[in-house]
């Protein structure tokens, strides 16, 4: 009945080869709770579904020797909740990661499927985006970086290149005084889709705001890094006129759709109200470290 | 295309199947396998009625393949009771009528089951959380999660 072919290669240049060789018609599978609910719906029919899980790198978690982290683009959310110092060093991080989905969607689920997928309200994107996370990608052409927010080119597109597959997340090493924070606004407690997800991650020195980054999801074709959000924060104190210039430039940002979840106007606001409730746990988060 | 050879442990139990190469776990474990106690709800991870263990992790085996499973260890229901022995949770899931219909009751016992074993003492809101992605169409959810919460404090009780 079927001419899908499955591959599970222990090494990254078999399934780069793989994979390359195969074209368009090939996926990658990490935790497969977007890609076989997508061969459900018929939506995709792959040719060749080429399992990363087996390749080490894919899965691991690494504390760089500048006190980073490299995550694997295949670790499943809940092992990464289950890492004795990850969550400590990015809590923004860990709480969007661990927001993709139920328990049983957090034992596959991966940071780097969420982020290939591609969707516009990817929790874990804004958070990863705040955090200033580089993906390593490796393809025929051998390895490149990026920064996380260079890959989504709109929903359900990536700037990947044709064979290049995403190798793992390398989260840069936090300065005394830093803290990581993300928000989504949802109708439910739980176990939906972001109407606005909003990523801080902010550095405070003697109560001023000496870097910041913004990530901002489900209001416009891709996550987006805010940088004037960012540039209202940095020399402030995070006091009321600081927040409500970056909560005004989040609005800005907004190229929201009208959808189910919510409307334009109502995106628009939210993700500035986000922005300040969001920033107000980084900040909090910073002044405990 | 040929079939693709599976070698996998299934509720401890060395065994070998063979599949396409897009069929889900729950396919496996439903169709040559015989284990229909994984039930398929929604078959696109939503409802939890198909959850088992891969390697200890909670899963849903309608969203994994089931050529994943070589080489790995799964848990389905069927390995809940020893014998005619059920399991404390299947157990107080009678006593309690923590069940109306039951399609949603396997997945529910094995997902509690996990959590009971992360943490042996959860609250009523851990307990709800970790069940979000089991989905009780007939609502029972109240009985569900006192029946859970009970039998933590039993086997809380039996250990001391």
């Amino acid at each position: 009945m079927t001419d899908i072919r499955y591959l599970s290669p222990s090494t990254l240049d078999e399934a780069v080869s793989a994979f390359a060789a195969a074209g368009s018609a090939a996926r990658i599978l990490a935790g497969g709770t977007d890609l076989l609910v997508q061969m459900r719906a018929g939506s995709v029919r792959p040719g060749l579904i080429v399992d990363i899980k087996k390749i080490s790198e894919m899965t691991a978690i690494e504390e760089t020797a500048d006190g980073g982290f490299r995550v694997g683009a295949a670790v499943p959310g809940a092992v990464l909740a289950e890492h004795p110092r990850f969550g400590k060093v990015w809590p923004g991080v860990l709480e969007a990661v661990n927001l993709i989905g139920s328990t049983q969607v957090q034992g596959r689920a991966s940071a780097g499927g969420n982020l290939c997928n591609s969707s516009p309200a990817a929790d874990s994107v804004p958070a990863m985006i705040a955090a200033g996370a580089i993906v390593t990608v490796a393809g025929p052409n051998g390895r490149r970086e990026m920064p996380v927010e260079a890959v989504p080119a709109g929903p359900g597109r990536t700037h990947l290149k044709p064979g290049e597959i995403l190798v793992s997340f390398t989260l840069p090493p936090r300065p005394p005084g830093s803290g990581d924070a993300y928000l989504r606004m949802i109708p439910r407690t739980e176990m939906d889709i972001a109407v606005v997800g909003c990523g801080v991650s902010l550095t405070l020195k003697g109560g001023v705001c000496t870097t910041a980054r913004v990530g901002l999801g489900a209001v416009a074709p891709t996550v987006l890094l805010v940088e004037a959000a960012a540039k209202a924060l940095v020399g402030s104190k995070l006091d009321d006129a600081a927040l409500s210039a970056a909560a005004s430039a989040c609005s800005a940002a907004c190229r929201p759709i009208d959808d189910k979840r919510g409307t334009i106007a109502y995106r628009t606001k939210i993700a500035g109200v986000l922005l300040k409730r969001t920033a107000a746990i980084a900040a909090q988060r910073a002044g405990g470290n | 295309m040929a079939k693709l050879h599976v070698s996998t442990t299934i509720n401890g139990e060395p065994m070998e199947f063979l599949c396409e190469p897009n069929d889900t776990m729950l396919d496996a474990l439903r169709g040559p396998l015989g284990l229909t106690g994984s039930k398929e709800g929604c078959a696109s991870g939503d409802c939890g009625a198909c959850s088992i263990l891969l390697d200890d992790r909670l899963v849903c085996s309608c969203l994994m393949l089931s050529a994943e499973a070589q080489g790995h260890e799964i848990r389905t229901i069927e390995g809940m009771a020893h014998g005619e022995k059920l399991h404390p949770l299947q157990q107080k899931f009678l006593e309690m009528a923590a069940l109306q219909c039951g399609i949603c009751t396997s997945g529910m016992l094995v997902a509690s089951d996990a959590l009971l074993k992360k943490n042996p003492q959860p609250s009523e809101e851990e307990v709800r959380f970790w069940l979000a992605g089991n989905l009780c169409r007939c609502t029972g959810y109240d009985k569900i999660v006192r029946a859970v919460l009970e039998t933590a404090q039993d086997m809380r009780e039996a250990r001391n």
